[in-house]
């Protein structure tokens, strides 16, 4: 049971990072974050059958914090938005030296 | 006057106050009106001024300890703790500090011009780090003030200052953070060594005290304290920030610089490097170094001030001679240079202070500080002349003076201990009058030759209530330094005293053969207090 | 002016101290006062000047000049000068006058200390703020105050017209105060305070037409080469510190002799001591600054440059006498720096026209005669010298200053542009101004050491000095002092020349200034002259105080009709004494014959014949030379009077020398040293840092997908470095 669940969560993340690390529209590398914290929340979840509640409460404060972010994140996805016209994050070099 | 303060319980609050007034009133000042800052700041001061007189006579004259002293725990875990206190030593550097920012605050008024309230609270600010400087009796308090003071000038510099103010406040505080970062380290090791040997952690400059260094131990920490407070002195060769900080500074910002924050330097050197590691302080290279950097500072700048063109470049250049006969008398080590060596810091930052608002007030007026520009002054500005020359002549050391005491007995304490030495920094006195001269003589003298120097307005009502009490100082000084000397001599003994009797036991202990002494004495030979059994 | 032949009769008729009765005591009489009423003159007069200012500069501030007797100034700005300035000298010339007659009546051996307060006090080293009242600071406090204030009444006319009236007197003052402290002051350094301090006057006073830049440089540069001195001074008292633990003068001469005779120490002190009288005293080779202290007005030439700031030198040395009579290296140094400065300086005035340089020249060259006279061991005749010296150097100077007044306004009142003070351009002034003339003849002849005239008498006491020192028994370089006696005998013999010339110059053949500036011509009024008479009693009668007791006898003393014999000499002996026994106990005693064999009264008269012919023939020679005024004047001086003419060139060799390198170097310092070696170091340390950023700073593309690559990297790394 542990195992499967494992091996979703394994899967997820690694679509998730890939995703992150081959799109460049920045709102699908958000939700790919997105994935990988969800992947990680279901591992949590696992653990949580077989070591107790703590799991799941974690998994609380994640997806709190997820919800944040997602506010903060597309909130600034927007205003660039506004700014430059595209989401392409190629486009957005201004930290560059 | 002294059952009146008892009756106040004054030296109960009094250093307190004098912190945290100061911080009070940045906060009134930053609420206050932009048009009020300045009075408001001002009326502060003085306030602050007024309550630090009261030392003067709250302090005890025979006694060689801290006084005034209490403590409060801060972050207990480390040993920290909000302690202060002032001896002989720190009593006339308050004085100084609260004297010389009241009339530095007054003399900005028309010099700052943009974000006044920012200006006036960064004032009141600096002043509050400064006298916490002076009164933390704990090591780690005191670094904490020592670094609070470089966030108060970086902005004087930077925001008010000339057209190169960006690059003279980064040098500013890159030279001194330097420094002091080294002190930091040198600080946790005593922190480090202090627990290891007494057992608790303390930051306190009574405990640190207690803690048996070796020979090798204490030129590496004289090392690093030593430059942190070499870089503030300045000391030859690390004296470069200080001409470009005070061309760029406003005018209360380079009277505060070199009439308080250059002190800090020497302070510490007699509060932290001679008490806490006297056999590397005594050891033959180290005194000799800093008698010969002492030296150095002296010829060297006087003749590199002789030839600026602009004059507030020269006064700063001054300021390295003159700090070179306060680093002089200290490295002395006895009772004549030292005392002489804190009378010519408490001179200097009355001359050097006054010499640095005259040229603001002839900033001012004429928007140039080029020597040449300048001529026949005195023609049309005899008070202002008058003020100038008699700032030039207490700087330059004339007897009658301020300068000359502290001169005098540095020189005197100096010949006592290292003739040679003495010998060549006396013919600084000579170079004194080789660049002071000719730069009074080109801007007060000379022909009234350009229609800009003729209407040249004398000192306004605010400008001599500024400079009569500096002048007035300057002279009083010179005739009458008894009271200060008698305040400043038990504490400057207690710190000859230690030095020497650690000298006397690292003289007996290496030259002792035998090895009875046991453990109370260190492989090289260092002796270990009763604080490590 | 009163007063001061009062001072004269007084000391004359009641006999020398020696006589007075013995345990009486000797009670100062206001002492503070003296001292303290100059300084209250120098406020008020300051306030007053300041005052003045503020209108004065309204005026230069609209283009114009302003004028003192004008609408515009307040009558308080030239009469309360007037009266402040000379009167504060009065009051403090009278309470010395007490003084002197009380300690007159007493025989006091040791000096009386007056106590103020701890003037600096660290613990281990004490100086007070007193004043120490004897023999000598009395005699100093008399030449001081009153040759002061006869010059302050002359400065009255003199400088009645200057715009800067007020400030003049104030200046005047603070000087007068500074030279008491100095002579009165109870430690050396008390008295270096004084000695800075009229170092101080003197440059605000020989700049004191600052608009003026050559004025101004010749104030700067007379500091700086006093600073210098005082560089040996500030040594000598670290020395004494050293050696006594104090710097007061009654314990240091008390322990004195617990140092070795001829020790390194005591020499070393004594050394440092005459650099600095070196400096102030204006003798080699520091003497430069002097002739160009000209630059001030003529009364503070004659006060600060002629009668009592140019001596302190002579006073310190002659205070410090039991300190140089143990150290015959510095005694001999001291006497044969004075007598080359007295050959070289007489030669230099042989060939100036201008009438104060003259006068400049020859007070450098009597300051040499005062510092043999301390240096072969005969303290009271440098001391004797420096007295007369006092009278008839002021009383040459306020005269030039007389001539220079009437001459400069004749010129003025044509609008000629001529030098005033160019001897050249006067000649026969006698007609125009006779009283000037005859004072200053006396003086002339007073300088010239001819019989009686008061510098017969304490010249020719050093010259008779030297030689007998030179042949005492244990005379440590005996034919050294031959050589300083034949040196003094001949720069007698130069005074004579230069002083006549110049007399003749000035006041004799015709006149060269011009035909209509000759009607404007005319004598001083009566506040210049009436201190010119009074000087020149001075000049002529001074020197009967203290007659050898050799010659007292003889038809030169008066056959011994006169009572004085010696005086100035018994009334030194308290404070000479423990000199002396040092100099007999090592030296033996002094001879009674000169080198080549006479004695005193023949050299004596010698002496004063040769000097006398030396005028004679001078004022024939001279009188027929035909001189035209400057504008004339086409001459090219050639060999050696353009040599002299020059001065030796010795301006141009220290600026050369000296002056320029340090300049140079100071640039060196400034442009390589700090702002390349230093400052470059650090902006170098601040170039490496910024570099180093840059180039890591490139990892930096701003791309979130590298940032996410790295990130994911670094964490595969760290999980697989955990994991094996």
């Amino acid at each position: 049971m542990i195992t499967e669940a494992l091996v979703l969560s394994a899967i997820l993340f690694v679509i998730g990072t890939f995703g992150f690390l081959v799109r460049r529209n920045a709102i699908i590398m958000f939700l790919c974050v997105e994935l990988q914290l969800n992947a990680v929340n279901l591992s949590f979840v696992a653990f949580s059958r077989m070591w107790g509640i703590d799991g799941q409460i974690f998994v609380f404060f994640v997806m709190t914090v997820a919800a944040a972010e997602a506010a903060v994140g597309l909130a600034i996805i927007i205003s660039i938005f506004r700014h430059y016209e595209t989401v392409n994050v190629d486009s957005f070099n201004l930290l560059k030296w | 006057m002294t059952a009146l303060l008892e009756s106040l319980g004054y030296s109960g609050w009094a250093l307190h106050a004098l912190i945290w007034l100061p911080v009070l009133g940045v906060g009134l000042v930053l609420w206050a009106d932009e048009a009020q800052a300045k009075i408001l700041a001002f009326w502060w001061s003085i306030g602050v001024f007024v309550l630090s007189l009261g030392l003067w006579w709250a302090f005890d004259p025979t006694r060689a300890d801290m006084q005034m002293v209490s403590t409060t725990p801060w972050i207990e875990a480390w040993g920290v703790s909000y302690s202060l206190g002032i001896d002989g030593i720190s009593l006339f550097m308050v004085m100084l500090t609260t004297f010389t920012t009241s009339l530095a605050i007054l003399g900005s008024f028309n010099y700052i011009q943009k974000r006044e309230r920012a200006f006036y609270a960064l004032m009141l600010l600096l002043e509050a780090a400064v006298i916490g400087v002076f009164v933390a009796t704990d090591v780690f308090l005191f670094y904490v003030f020592f670094e609070l003071t470089l966030v108060p000038m970086y902005f004087i510099v930077g925001i008010w200052g000339g057209e190169r103010r960006i690059y003279a406040a980064i040098k500013f505080f890159l030279y001194t953070a330097f420094g002091s970062l080294l002190m930091l380290v040198g600080i946790l090791y005593l922190f480090a060594k202090a627990k290891l040997v007494l057992g608790l952690p303390t930051f306190a400059y009574a405990d640190l005290l207690q803690v048996p260094l070796s020979g090798t131990e204490q030129l590496w920490l004289f090392t690093a304290f030593a430059l942190a407070f070499s870089v503030k002195v300045p000391l030859f060769p690390l004296h470069t920030w200080l001409p470009d900080a005070h061309v760029e500074a406003p005018t209360p910002g380079s009277v505060i610089l070199a009439a308080v924050l250059l002190k800090m330097g020497t302070y510490g050197f007699l509060r932290f490097l001679l008490p806490l590691f006297p056999v590397a302080a005594q050891h033959p290279t180290v005194v000799t170094t800093m008698l010969v950097l002492g030296v150095i500072g002296i010829l060297y700048t006087a003749w590199v001030a002789a030839v600026q063109p602009d004059a507030k470049k020269l006064v700063a250049y001054t300021s390295v001679a003159h700090m070179g006969f306060v680093v002089l008398g200290i490295f002395a080590l006895n009772v004549n240079g030292i005392q002489g060596g804190l009378i010519v810091m408490i001179s200097h930052g009355i001359s050097t202070g006054a010499l640095f608002l005259l040229l603001g007030m002839l900033y001012e007026r004429r928007h140039t500080r080029t020597i040449a520009e300048f001529g026949g002054i005195a023609r049309v500005a005899p008070w202002f002349a008058t003020a100038f020359v008699i700032t030039a002549l207490a700087s330059i050391g004339l007897p009658g003076t301020s300068g000359f005491v502290g001169e005098f007995l540095a020189l005197l304490g100096t010949f006592e201990s290292h003739p040679t030495i003495a010998f060549i920094a006396t013919l600084g006195v000579i170079f004194a009058a080789y660049y002071m001269l000719p730069m009074v003589q080109t801007v007060f003298f000379n022909k009234l030759e350009t229609d800009e120097n003729r209407q040249i307005k004398d000192l306004s009502s605010r400008e001599m209530v500024i400079l009569a009490p500096l002048c007035a100082l300057m002279i009083l000084i010179g005739w009458h330094p008894t009271p200060l000397l008698e305040r400043m001599e038990p504490s400057v003994r207690a710190v000859i005293e230690r030095v020497e009797a650690a000298g006397a036991a690292d003289a007996q202990a290496s030259f002792d053969p035998t090895p009875d002494a046991g453990p109370d004495v260190e492989d090289d030979g260092i002796q270990v207090t009763d604080g490590d059994e | 002016m009163v007063s001061g032949v009062f001072a004269s009769l007084i000391a004359l008729t009641q006999g020398g101290g020696q006589a007075a009765a013995e345990g009486a005591h000797f009670e100062p009489f206001l002492p503070g006062l003296v001292v303290l009423l100059p300084l209250l003159g120098f406020l008020a007069n300051g306030i007053l000047a300041l005052r003045h200012g503020r209108a004065s500069a309204d005026a230069v501030r609209a283009g114009g000049e302003f004028n003192l007797g004008g609408p515009d100034s307040r009558p308080s700005t030239h009469t309360l000068p007037t009266w402040i300035g000379p009167g504060v000298m009065a009051g403090a010339f009278l309470i010395t006058l007490v003084n002197f007659g009380r300690m007159l009546g007493v025989h006091l051996e040791a000096p009386v200390v007056v106590h103020y307060w701890t003037w600096m006090a660290t613990g281990t080293f004490t100086v007070d703020a007193a004043l120490q009242l004897d023999q000598l600071s009395m005699i100093m406090m008399m030449i001081i105050t009153g040759v002061g204030f006869l010059i302050h009444v002359f400065s009255v006319g003199y400088m009645k017209e200057d715009p800067g009236y007020p400030r003049y007197f104030a200046y005047l003052n603070l000087f007068v105060f500074f030279m008491l402290v100095l002579v009165m002051g109870s430690s050396y350094a008390l008295m270096f305070v004084g000695w800075e301090g009229v170092g101080l006057c003197s440059y605000l006073l020989i700049g004191f037409w600052f608009a003026d830049r050559e004025k101004a440089d010749a104030g700067k540069k007379a500091f700086i080469v006093n600073r210098i001195g005082d560089v040996g001074f500030l040594i000598a008292m670290f020395l004494l510190y050293k050696a006594f633990h104090t710097v007061d003068f009654v314990p240091v001469f008390a322990e004195a002799e617990t140092l070795a005779y001829g020790g390194a120490l005591v020499t070393a002190i004594t050394l440092f001591f005459f650099l600095g009288a070196v400096g102030k005293s204006a003798q080699m080779p520091l003497y430069v600054w002097l002739p160009d202290a000209m630059a001030g007005p003529t009364p503070v030439s004659a006060l600060i440059h002629a009668a009592t700031m140019v001596t302190a030198g002579v006073y310190l040395v002659a205070r410090s006498s039991v300190l140089f009579a143990l150290s015959p290296v510095a005694s001999a140094t001291v006497a044969g720096v004075g007598a080359l400065t007295a050959l070289f300086a007489a030669t230099i005035a042989l060939k100036q026209n201008d009438i104060k340089k003259v006068l400049a020249y020859s007070t450098v060259s009597q300051l040499g005669y005062m510092f043999v006279g301390v240096g072969v061991g005969a303290y009271a005749a440098g001391v004797f010298h420096l007295m007369t010296h006092a009278f008839f150097k002021a009383l040459l100077f306020l005269g030039s200053g007389a001539v220079i007044h009437a001459m400069h306004h004749a010129y003025h009142s044509t609008h000629r542009h001529e030098d005033a003070q160019d001897m050249r351009n006067m000649g026969g002034l006698k007609a125009y101004m006779p009283i000037t003339w005859a004072t200053m003849w006396v003086a002339t002849l007073a300088i010239a050491g001819i019989w009686p005239f008061a510098g017969f008498f304490s010249k020719d006491e050093i010259i008779w000095q030297t030689a007998a020192f030179g042949g005492a028994a244990g005379a440590p370089f005996p034919t050294l002092y031959t050589i300083y006696w034949i040196i003094a005998l001949a720069a007698a013999m130069l005074t004579a020349f230069y002083m006549t010339r110049m007399m003749v110059m000035t006041f004799h053949g015709t006149n060269r200034t011009g035909e209509a500036e000759a009607k404007q011509l005319h004598e001083a009024p009566a506040t210049m002259w009436i201190p010119l008479a009074v000087l020149a009693a001075l000049s002529a009668f001074g020197g009967w105080i203290n007659v050898p007791e050799a010659i007292q006898n003889s038809f030169l003393g008066g056959m011994g009709a006169f009572p004085m014999s010696e005086w100035l000499h018994h009334w030194l002996e308290p404070l000479t004494a423990q000199a002396h026994h040092i100099q007999e106990v090592n030296l033996g005693e002094l001879s009674h014959s000169a080198p080549f064999g006479g004695g005193e009264v023949l050299w004596a008269v010698l002496s004063t014949v040769a000097a006398g012919v030396v005028v004679l023939l001078t004022i024939r020679t001279v009188g027929r030379q035909k001189i035209v005024s400057v504008a004339e004047d086409t001459t090219e001086l050639t060999g050696i009077s353009a040599l002299l003419y020059n001065k030796y060139y010795v301006d141009e060799i220290y600026d050369r020398f000296i002056v320029q390198p340090i300049i140079e170097a100071s640039r060196f310092c400034w442009r390589v040293v700090d702002a390349r070696i230093i400052d470059g170091t650090v902006n170098a340390v601040g170039l490496v840092s910024k570099g180093i950023g840059w180039g890591i700073s490139m990892f930096q593309t701003g791309s979130v997908n590298t940032y996410a690559f790295i990130l994911t990297v670094g964490v595969l790394v760290i999980l697989g470095a955990s994991l094996f």
